[in-house]
């Protein structure tokens, strides 16, 4: 049920804004599910891959999907989330958690300002 | 659709600042999209496309990203199917909601919600390090 929640949760975030809900869903995994931080992150990693599947369906019936520029910046991305998945395994949890609440933070500060 | 100039510029934004969202997707287990976004309305997409292409760029980032991680022993595939598959209905019902709500008011709900989600982190990462240090 909390699973559920979250993922609600997640959906409306990148619902109103256009973005992914891994932002919300992995410290709601954390906090809320007790998942460890490695976990929560991989995790996230899945479900937003199932989300962004059904996001991608609707956009591309609407015409609005441009696949060339979607590869442009989605397969260095790839590479980039291989080098990133990797070094999250030889960083601490607490540093972890403390780039993720800057994250979040940062993310705050832009919602306020934009 | 308006002609777009697809430079060496281009390109070398699209792969540098791919390669950084990807990193950041990678290390905090998130799309990437907060970045995509803007990279791509700069490189000239309209908002929409913009938001669509994202989508569509997230798949290879977190594809990628959950094999990685897959092998480190750190994904919970159930999981991870509960939550994606409720969001797809909380998308729907955020798009519901989107129009009835001013987006300012929306904006500093958001805001507010992600300073206390990060807050609790915080203190939570604080009680566990005074519990390992205190700890024999």
């Amino acid at each position: 049920m909390r699973l559920v929640a979250i993922g609600l949760a997640a959906g409306v975030f990148s619902a109103f804004f256009g973005v992914g809900g891994g932002i919300l869903a992995v410290p709601l995994l954390i906090l809320l599910a007790h998942l460890p931080e490695r976990a929560a992150a991989a995790t996230s990693l899945l479900a937003i891959a199932i989300t962004a599947t059904a996001g991608v369906v609707v956009f591309s019936l609407r015409g609005e999907v441009d696949v060339a520029y979607a590869a442009l910046v989605g397969l260095p991305a790839a590479v980039g989330a291989l080098a990133g998945t990797s070094l999250q395994q030889r960083v601490t949890t607490s540093t972890l958690t403390l780039g993720f609440a800057a994250l979040l933070a940062g993310t705050g500060v832009w919602l306020l300002v934009s | 659709m308006a002609s777009r100039l697809v430079s060496t510029t281009t390109v070398a934004i699209g792969i540098s600042l791919g390669l950084a969202a990807g990193v950041m997707a990678g290390l905090f287990g998130v799309g990437g999209g907060i970045l995509f976004v803007p990279v791509l309305v700069a490189l000239g997409l309209g908002q929409l496309e913009a938001q669509g292409t994202s989508l569509l760029a997230i798949l290879p980032t977190v594809a990628a990203g959950a094999w990685n991680q897959r092998r480190y022993g750190n994904l919970r595939v159930r999981t991870a199917v509960v939550v994606g598959l409720a969001s797809i209905v909380g998308v729907e019902l955020g798009a519901r909601i989107v129009v009835e709500l001013p987006e300012n008011v929306l904006r500093r709900l958001f805001a507010v919600l992600l300073f206390a989600v990060a807050a609790q982190l915080l203190w939570r990462a604080r009680r566990s390090t005074a519990r390992y240090r205190n700890s024999p």
